[in-house]
């Protein structure tokens, strides 16, 4: 079985929603950027999403952008998440999980990147821009280093759509809880509840919502129909604004 | 061939999120747009809107000066003064019979922004256009006309600030406003369908000019035919009836940008290496590590660092030669069209004038025939500061 679903169905049977954190490589900077993870990582993470910077990330809002492109300009790329992460294999309780945007992968070639995805210590991958129909030669590339790919759906993707996804899907399923970009948003729509219903009868993995999430009290409505929750500009804001992600944890353990 | 793809390149690499709203519009491509009721009402438009079929035309003196026969496809008498409206109109009709309520809209010189505003208009829809800050800066005669005829305009801050970045945030803005809004695409670029949908609405372009160039020349062909390559929507329309032309040599023209060594440019055919960007698989201009380099073109219609995928497929099959032209020989064909023919090109448009410029003497004798995509007015402000 995927780490990442280990992870988080030992989080529930703790009675306990997983908690998957996102941080852009890099983010705030180089240094402080592996500090965080280890809060996260203490503050019981089940899954570390990290982020892989890309110059054209169309899939998410203002702050997550800044964020990367900032990254980006302080000249982080793939060699050096992969390196970071193979001096601290071993380190992280976390499963751990790449997001980003196909391109970069590409350009790293497919296979060299499921390969140092292993040596890293990485189980899982999300690429942003690619959809099932395009998602074979991905799965084909990094399955074998066991690296699986995270099916994103959201509040517009049909049954019958959730099911091509859901089959052979390993580790979670990502559920997009908004149609939008990654950003806060005060209240989520109340549609999620129906199509929740709906992926938890067609996946078999955990499910986690993502997008727009600050705080536990917003999931409380959707107890029993997701089994974690993703954080990412939430977390970014609070770190941006001098904090640490530890108290940003707090809430949530 | 697997869907959405020429060759090894096209595909649709967009989030999940956006596949509904395109598998919508691959339904009313299939059924909507063979339609008597869009064929008849397009058709009518085409005519009493845009005014087609636009003219060719003979260059007198310009071929005297060359050696060569010049003829231009003029897209730039078209309403709105450019090629973009023929595929805006069809778009939005398109959009109008499937319900929608909102054209969205990115541009880069304008020119697809303007024509966008003046098909929702005409349908009695919302124009929502997105512009890079730069953009807005150098194509105001286009800002001013698109708000004019009611158009909410966004400047985007994000990025390098240009056409890319319109394409970034405005996709994002479909990806939250898709049920009532249609993404108006403004070139033959992005996911499946858009470039094949662009293309059908753009080939009229090629289709009028072949008959036309053979009605006014005993039946021959054309040797030679010539358009400029942004995101590669005239291009496409002007090759497309005649790729099966074997005799008929085909040239796209990017731009060098200023053309030193090391400078920005917006020649991903020419440049660029296999990559993914805006939902295609196709050309673009990137480092080694997959992150997407800035562009630059005097001509802001052509600043773009990727290209329509189904160029990068005729450049693979080696069916059409992908060149370039640089700023400064673009503003000489800007002009010397403008003085020898009386006719203002786009910059645009004059990048693919000054191939025949610049290549005249391969092109002795030879029967050269440019897709003149827009007209220059929107130009005036960027040459005022060179001229
Ligand atoms: C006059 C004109 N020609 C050409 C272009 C380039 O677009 P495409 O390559 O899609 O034809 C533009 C784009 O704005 C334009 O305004």
């Amino acid at each position: 079985m995927n780490p990442m679903q280990i992870k988080i169905e030992k989080a529930n049977k703790q009675g306990k929603v997983g908690l998957i954190p996102f941080l852009p490589a890099g983010f705030p900077n180089r240094e402080q950027f592996w500090k965080e993870l280890e809060e996260l990582d203490n503050a019981g993470a089940s899954v570390i999403e990290i982020g892989m910077p890309f110059s054209d990330p169309v899939a998410d809002g203002p702050v997550v952008e800044k964020a990367s492109l900032k990254c980006l300009d302080d000249g982080i790329n793939l060699a050096w998440i992969f390196d970071g992460l193979k001096e601290r294999k071993g380190q992280f309780n976390a499963a751990l999980l790449l997001m980003g945007y196909l391109n970069p992968v590409l350009q790293y070639g497919l296979d060299a990147f499921g390969a140092a995805c292993k040596e890293a210590g990485v189980s899982g991958l999300i690429i942003a821009d690619m959809p099932l129909e395009e998602s074979d030669f991905v799965k084909e590339a990094i399955e074998p280093h066991g690296v699986s790919l995270v099916p994103l759906i959201g509040l517009n993707t049909t049954k019958e759509r959730m099911a091509l996804y859901a089959d052979g899907a390993q580790g979670f399923c990502y559920f997009v809880s908004v149609l939008g970009t990654t950003g806060q948003r005060e209240s989520l729509p109340t549609r999620i509840k129906e199509k929740l219903t709906e992926a938890k009868e067609v996946f078999d993995i955990p499910i986690a919502l993502g997008f727009g999430i600050k705080h536990p009290d917003q999931l409380k409505e959707f107890e029993g129909l997701m089994d974690a929750a993703v954080f990412g500009s939430a977390l970014i804001t609070h770190i941006q604004s001098g904090n640490t992600s530890d108290s940003f944890m707090e809430p949530w353990k | 061939m697997k869907k959405g793809y020429f060759g090894d390149f096209g595909g649709q690499f967009i989030p999940e999120l956006l596949m509904p709203p395109l598998i919508e519009l691959e339904e009313a491509m299939k059924t909507i747009l063979p339609s008597e009721e869009f064929q008849t009402r397009f058709t009518a438009m085409l005519k009493e809107n845009i005014g087609r079929p636009s003219a060719i035309t003979y260059c007198p003196n310009l071929s005297k000066d060359l050696g060569l026969d010049l003829w231009l496809k003029r897209e730039d008498l078209n309403h709105s003064g450019a090629h973009k409206i023929n595929n805006t109109l069809g778009q939005g009709l398109l959009a109008k019979m499937m319900g929608k309520e909102v054209l969205l809209a990115e541009t880069g010189a304008g020119m697809h922004g303007v024509a966008t505003t003046v098909a929702a208009a005409m349908l009695d829809m919302k124009a929502v256009i997105y512009m890079g800050a730069t953009d807005v800066v150098r194509q105001e005669p286009n800002v001013n006309r698109m708000r004019l005829m009611g158009a909410e305009i966004v400047s985007v801050e994000s990025g390098t600030k240009t056409l890319k970045d319109a394409i970034n945030e405005a996709l994002r803005r479909w990806l939250a406003d898709q049920e009532n809004t249609h993404y108006c695409f403004g070139t033959a670029a992005g996911p499946y369908p858009f470039p094949e949908l662009v293309r059908e609405f753009q080939q009229i372009i090629s289709k009028e000019a072949r008959q036309q160039f053979m009605d006014r020349n005993d039946g021959d062909l054309p040797d030679v035919v010539v358009a400029c390559v942004g995101g590669g929507s005239n291009a496409i329309g002007m090759f497309h009836n005649f790729v099966p032309d074997e005799s008929v040599k085909i040239v796209g023209v990017e731009a060098a940008g200023t053309g030193e060594p090391g400078c920005d440019d917006s020649a991903p055919l020419d440049h660029g290496t296999d990559g993914v960007l805006h939902g295609m698989k196709t050309k673009l201009l990137q480092t080694e590590e997959g992150q997407i380099l800035p562009s630059h073109s005097i001509a802001p219609g052509l600043d773009y660092p990727g290209v329509g995928p189904e160029h990068a497929h005729l450049q693979d099959i080696g069916r059409v030669d992908y060149t370039t032209i640089n700023d400064s020989q673009a503003i000489n064909a800007f002009k010397v069209l403008s003085q020898r023919e009386g006719i203002i090109p786009a910059l645009e448009s004059s990048h693919a004038v000054a191939y025949a410029i610049e290549n005249k003497d391969k092109l002795q004798g030879k029967s050269v025939l440019v897709c003149l995509s827009g007209r220059g007015d929107k130009d005036l402000g960027i040459l005022d500061q060179i001229l």
